[in-house]
């Protein structure tokens, strides 16, 4: 009971928070929002890892908070760990909301809405019916929107982004409600614990038609293909610390969601179902890491490679399910646990990302790669940040990264042998996918990276940058900090995750991992000793310093202009650039990018030898966007024109469709009656 | 006493590979370039050149771009690092390296593309055309290569059910009649050639060049001079023996030592050295009658192998 109080109290104290930033004047309102914000962290953190030490979930139920409906909240282990990771993420971002403030976040509506936005992603995995849930879901999905658009609400490509993210997802909570409404019909009750009793006996069609429309709905809000197009919009335009939340944490709900429906509500389903879920994470992971490789925008660069992260999870998913429905019970809980690991994992660092590329813009005032250049010198402390954050997502160990994925390629290398002929085929293309996606993302990490933070600078602003306040950097360090210590300590998260794990994928009796301090997968042949790795890593690059200075004679290095082909004057535009450094990547991939080029070439008027000035322009458009939705857009357009003619504006018209659709009403009693 | 005598001998064999491929990988590279002057009916210069090149090197002064930040300081140290560590866990000369749990096929390859990495970042560090170019291009390389690279190693690991390379090795060693499966030699295939594009033989990069319109990695390193030069010269050459090393044992581990005794150590060293010296002899040959070929034809040859690893995949399903 004293772990619903903390549950209880963890909500209360955030709609505090709300209050506390809708209230106070403005030298005080972001400090006590996220005074309270923390402690409602806290709370929450508490009753999760109070859930997860006695495995036993907390329910708590009020008839009088919603009417016809009340409220059931029950947070199991797998809430619970979504719960844990909302938190890890939730901390620093609102620490680093304290110094990014006055960039846009210190207005009555932000102070106020931030924290009401951090609360229901708390609540969210903890709802336990259809109502709470959808009231939670919505909550956040309109709390998050009002984010994306009060840093600039003036501005064109803000108000764009705003419409695309409000029409994406509500689409998504349409299909989301239709999906719960159709399991709480024919359940008899509208609580999870009730559907996931009678979900089983569903007919096929039913439970097929209901997964479908989960998956579309969560889907959407977890940035998968084709419903990805809302992020690389959203995100550049939204306040770093609410990037950094979107996603990191908003965009692991939606996972979450996918695997309370499949997994917990459902129980599982036959293997076709996971091979959508395959083949949906598959290709945002591709196309994801292909568009962040290419991208020039550091926001954008990092949305896209949301969606690319996000894809590997699903895969994860997808082969859980595959295993599940061809009773592999071991490898699906391993399968299971590489992607909540991925999640986890990819918080951490995407949260570390998005708030040192905010920096960044706070630093210089913009976030094109083509306009930065030479922060590690000026920015020392947030460009090592960024690349260390930066080394973890391209997977490089001994990071957290590199955990994630090696998980993953374990459940996958085993999956290969088991025999049946869908994950025959799907496991050896799942391998390629997840190998083409790393190795794009270093691609694109090293153009982040190599073209934002080293080299000349690239503009007058970046030239003049200067390191952000402590708060910030405090903020993306503690986020590093996890990176670091889950690379070479993973087994840190491992009984937490295990639980989650177990409780969407009941009846699994032994443990899945090895609890020591080298991975083991029990029962599989799998192994891996992160911490001792890391250390003689470690070992062998201190020795090769202390080498390197012993051999020489002159061990201080001579600083020396770089060599520019024997010319005097070397100057930023000499250097590569994103775009330039991307190209090979484009070029290779142009059928899936599909870049637009414009090259013009101005004539003097004398001669057409003589060449006056060249434009080149180069974009690279969402080929879904482009192909999926404008034709949509369009039709609803023309649809709208055609509706338009119905309101002329003319009263006698408008009584005349009155008098038509009531003599329509009652033909239709008659007829029927 | 038996595991602290087990815990020395696997240390002493991990420091014999990691000094093997030390020494070794500049001989080779001297050897290689000594067959292919040959071949071409030069002279060319001693097997021992590049060791003799690097001992130079090492002594000389040490250079810094002045926009250059701690990254081009720290990328040679640590490519060579983690050819260091990646040479210290791989089954070599026996299958009893140290930290054996880590020896897995999926772990060297995330190690070596550390040092890769970091290079890559220490090209555009100097804010200079070149560098980018190297870089650029190094990283596309790179990256498609990878899908290759790990269906081979699924391919690979299927035998023994496990990535882990001790466990591949001993499979192998354990059941020979494994060894010429249609699975086995087409992941095999798959593997020279990314092992090619990785190290930047020859046809996709040629590392005798310092033409502008086709350098890959001696543009990217173009700013070294000095220890730092010599760092990246031995990482390179390590690189290249290490896996090629990895390779020969894939193709046909008997030699190795299934055990840390000294006449077990010895005779897998001889064997390691032997059949990395065909390999590199054969590579060496191979590379006088063809070209570099342009840098949009590599992501064809790097399909090609990605074709072959699925094949394998394939194939040893159709076997089962």
């Amino acid at each position: 009971m004293t772990a619903g109080v903390l549950v209880v109290a963890g909500a209360l104290l955030g709609l505090g928070g709300a209050i506390a930033g809708a209230l106070l004047p403005k030298g005080w309102r972001v400090r006590a929002a996220t005074a309270l914000i923390w402690a409602a962290c806290g709370c929450e953190a508490a009753a999760a890892i109070h859930v997860l030490a006695i495995d036993r979930p907390i329910v708590l139920r009020s008839t009088e908070l919603l009417p016809f409906t009340g409220v059931t909240l029950v947070l199991n282990s797998l809430g619970a760990f979504f719960v844990l990771l909302v938190v890890m993420v939730a901390v620093p971002a609102t620490l680093y909301g304290i110094g990014y403030a006055s960039h846009g976040l210190d207005t009555r509506t932000a102070a106020c809405v931030f924290p009401l936005f951090v609360t229901t992603l708390l609540l969210v995995p903890t709802a336990g019916s259809v109502a709470t849930f959808m009231a939670l879901w919505e909550l956040m999905a309109l709390t998050s929107l009002l984010l994306v658009l009060v840093d600039h609400s003036a501005s064109e490509a803000s108000r764009s982004a705003g419409t695309w993210y409000a029409v994406l997802t509500h689409v998504g909570a349409a299909t989301i409600l239709v999906a719960f409404l159709i399991l709480a019909a024919h359940s008899g009750g509208q609580t999870f614990a009730a559907i996931a009793v009678h979900a089983r006996h569903l007919a096929s069609g039913v439970r097929a038609l209901v997964f479908m429309l989960a998956l579309v709905g969560f889907g959407s809000k977890a940035g998968a293909v084709p419903f990805h197009v809302w992020l690389p919009k959203a995100h550049p335009e939204a306040p770093s610390p609410v990037s950094a939340l979107m996603s990191g944490a908003m965009v692991a709900l939606g996972v979450y969601g996918i695997v309370l429906v499949g997994d917990d509500l459902l129980g599982g389903g036959p293997v076709w179902w996971w091979l959508v879920v395959l083949v949906l994470g598959g290709a945002s992971a591709l196309f994801g890491s292909l568009h962040a490789a290419s991208s020039t925008d550091l926001k954008r660069l990092l949305a896209y490679s949301t969606t690319d992260n996000i894809g590997l999870v699903l895969l994860a998913v997808g082969a859980a399910g595959l295993y599940d429905a061809t009773r592999h019970p071991l490898l699906a809980a391993l399968s299971l646990v590489s992607a909540l690991v991925l999640l986890f994992n990819h918080a951490a660092f995407k949260g570390a990302l998005f708030l040192s590329a905010g920096s960044v813009q706070v630093a210089t005032g913009s976030r094109d790669l083509d306009r930065l250049g030479g922060l590690l010198r000026r920015m020392p402390q947030t460009g090592a940040l960024f690349l260390v954050a930066a080394a973890a997502i391209s997977a490089l160990p001994p990071l957290n990264g590199f955990i994630g994925e090696w998980l993953l390629f374990q459940s996958l290398l085993h999956g290969a042998v088991i025999g049946s002929t869908a994950a025959d085929i799907a496991i050896p293309l799942a391998v390629a996918a997840l190998a083409l996606t790393a190795g794009l993302t270093v691609v694109a990490f090293v153009k982040a990276v190599g073209i934002g933070f080293l080299g000349r600078p690239r503009s007058e602003s970046a030239d003049e940058a200067t390191e952000v306040p402590r708060t910030m950097r405090l903020a993306v360090g503690l986020l590093v900090a996890v990176c670091v210590v889950l690379g070479v300590a993973p087994t840190l998260i491992f009984p937490a995750v295990e639980r989650a794990v177990k409780t969407a994928l009941p009846g699994l009796g032994t443990r899945i991992l090895a609890h020591g301090v080298d991975l083991q997968v029990v029962g599989l042949r799998g192994m891996l000793a992160p911490a001792a790795l890391a250390g003689s890593l470690a070992g062998a690059v201190v020795g090769i310093m202390v080498l390197r200075r012993a051999l020489s004679r002159q061990p201080t290095p001579r600083v020396v202009e770089a060599w520019g082909c024997g010319r005097q004057l070397q100057t930023a535009r000499m250097q590569y650039t994103a775009t330039s450094f991307a190209e090979p990547v484009q070029r290779v991939f142009d059928d899936v990018l599909r870049p637009v080029q414009d090259l013009d070439v101005t004539h003097v008027a004398e001669s057409r030898y003589v060449i006056e000035s060249v434009t080149f322009a180069n974009t690279v458009d969402d080929a879904i966007e482009r192909s999926l939705y404008t034709p949509v857009i369009r039709a609803v357009r023309r649809w709208g024109q055609v509706a338009r003619r119905l309101q002329p504006g003319s009263v006698h018209r408008y009584l005349a469709y009155g008098l038509g659709a009531l003599v329509i009403l009652l033909v239709a009693v008659a007829v029927m009656g | 006493m038996s595991t602290i005598s087990h815990v020395i001998g696997t240390g002493i064999s991990s420091a014999v590979q990691v000094a093997v491929v030390a020494v070794g990988g500049p001989v080779l590279v001297g050897v290689m370039r000594k067959v292919r002057c040959r071949l071409e009916g030069r002279v060319g210069p001693p097997v021992l050149q590049p060791l003799v090149d690097i001992r130079k090197l090492f002594r000389k002064q040490r250079f810094r771009p002045d926009q250059a930040t701690w990254i081009f300081t720290l990328a040679p140290v640590m490519l060579v690092a983690t050819v260091v560590v990646a040479a210290a866990i791989t089954p070599l000369v026996t299958t009893h390296p140290a930290l054996r749990a880590s020896s897995d096929l999926f772990v060297l390859v995330y190690l070596l593309l550390v040092g890769s990495t970091l290079l890559a970042l220490a090209g555009l560090d100097a804010g200079t055309a070149f560098g980018g170019m190297g870089s650029s291009r190094a990283v596309t390389i790179g990256a498609l290569a990878e899908p290759a690279l790990l269906v081979t190693i699924l391919a690979l690991s299927t035998t023994a059910h496990s990535s882990n390379l001790p466990a591949i090795v001993s499979a192998i060693l354990a059941h020979p009649e494994s060894v010429a499966t249609p699975q086995r030699l087409f992941a095999l295939g798959a593997l020279l050639i990314v092992i090619v594009a990785e190290s930047g033989r020859l046809p996709v990069d040629n590392p005798a060049t310092h033409l502008e319109l086709t350098m890959v990695h001696e543009a990217m390193i173009l700013e070294y001079a000095g220890p730092d030069l010599a760092l990246v010269t031995v990482g390179e050459a390590m690189r290249l023996t290490l896996l090629l090393g990895i390779f020969v044992n894939l193709v046909a581990p008997w030699g190795v030592a299934t055990s840390t005794s000294v006449s077990g150590v010895v005779v897998g060293l001889a064997s390691v050295v032997a059949k990395v010296a065909v390999v590199g002899v054969f590579l060496a040959v191979f590379e006088v009658f063809i070209a570099k070929v342009r840098l949009f034809r590599v992501p064809e040859l790097l399909a090609g192998a990605f074709v072959l690893a699925l094949l394998g995949v394939v194939s040893g399903l159709v076997a089962k």
